[in-house]
């Protein structure tokens, strides 16, 4: 296993690039994701708002 | 009867983004998995570079993307130019976050294959110069769009960059046969009657899975995006207002 980690001696070169990668995307993920939600959240709160205002 | 146009207007087209961000995200996913135990697991070492070589399953798509996303979205970028279809300019600036992490990834796995293989993180070579101008476009892109208050003059703006920055991609992509670079050259050509490659089948395989997992996050993440730009921009909209108006908080 920790033979298979070092990959012949480019085990930092290796684990840096495809590590960084999956970072970058997983983050973005999330920060997409959370774009969203806070977003239909704030816009139906200030809908809801208006709505009981004109009532 | 198909009506392509009709999916040119956000309030039809919000929906049908959202189906779609789900299928190429689960997509994406069994391709990614496919594509990590195939990179690890079955490409076999390379007699040159050892181990290290693995690092261009990650690379090279990465590489592919930034320059394809570019071009993508110059011509979303036009075409709201053209057509002042509001969706356009919207896939234009939903694509550019995404395009400019790939070009930082290409640069950043780049250096990190360079080290070993060259000795050098970086040089100033044709290829990783165009490259790097390439982050920049994107930034400026970015920036020149956020500076801007009204959305029709920012996406003008913005868009006009993204069109004179298209020179940079076949500069970017020719760079290692126009130039003298350290930077090897194509993995994969196309040539007169098909294609020629260095690689043994199975990395041309890994590689093409990988490209196509990167491909389907890029169509999931941006279309998810443009939902989010999609609802800014619409919020006074009746079509938003009945639609957020079940929705719990």
């Amino acid at each position: 296993m920790s033979e298979w980690l070092a990959m012949g001696g480019h085990g930092f070169y290796i684990w840096g690039s495809f590590g960084v990668s999956a970072l970058f995307m997983i983050v973005e993920v999330i920060l997409v994701m959370r774009r969203r939600r806070s977003l239909v959240q704030r816009l139906g709160r200030m809908i809801r708002m208006k709505a009981e205002v004109s009532e | 009867m198909f009506n392509l146009f009709k999916f040119a207007s956000p309030a039809s087209f919000y929906p049908l983004a959202g189906k779609l961000v789900t299928l190429f995200a689960i997509a994406s996913v069994i391709l990614l998995v496919i594509g990590l135990y195939m990179s690890f697991f079955v490409a076999p070492t390379d007699y040159k570079q050892g181990e290290g070589y693995r690092i261009m399953f990650i690379h090279v798509p990465a590489a592919w993307m930034s320059m394809f996303i570019y071009v993508v979205m110059a011509c979303w970028a036009a075409a709201g130019m053209i057509w002042h279809t509001r969706l356009s300019s919207m896939m234009a600036s939903a694509l550019a976050p995404t395009g400019a992490m790939f070009t930082f990834l290409a640069l950043w796995t780049g250096a990190l294959w360079g080290k070993p293989m060259w000795g050098a993180w970086w040089v100033w070579d044709a290829r990783l110069t165009s490259e790097l101008i390439l982050l920049f476009l994107y930034v400026g892109f970015m920036a020149l769009e956020s500076a801007i208050d009204d959305p029709r003059r920012a996406a003008r703006a913005s868009g006009l960059l993204a069109l004179v920055g298209v020179i940079n991609v076949p500069i970017i992509y020719y760079s290692v046969q126009w130039w003298n670079t350290l930077h090897q050259g194509s993995s994969i050509k196309v040539v007169k009657g098909g294609v020629e490659t260095s690689m043994t089948e199975i990395m041309v395989w890994t590689l093409l899975i990988m490209t196509f997992a990167c491909w389907f996050y890029t169509i999931a993440v941006a279309l998810s995006r443009v939902r989010s730009i999609i609802l800014e921009r619409e919020s006074d909209s009746s079509w938003v207002k009945e639609m957020l108006q079940g929705a719990k908080s």
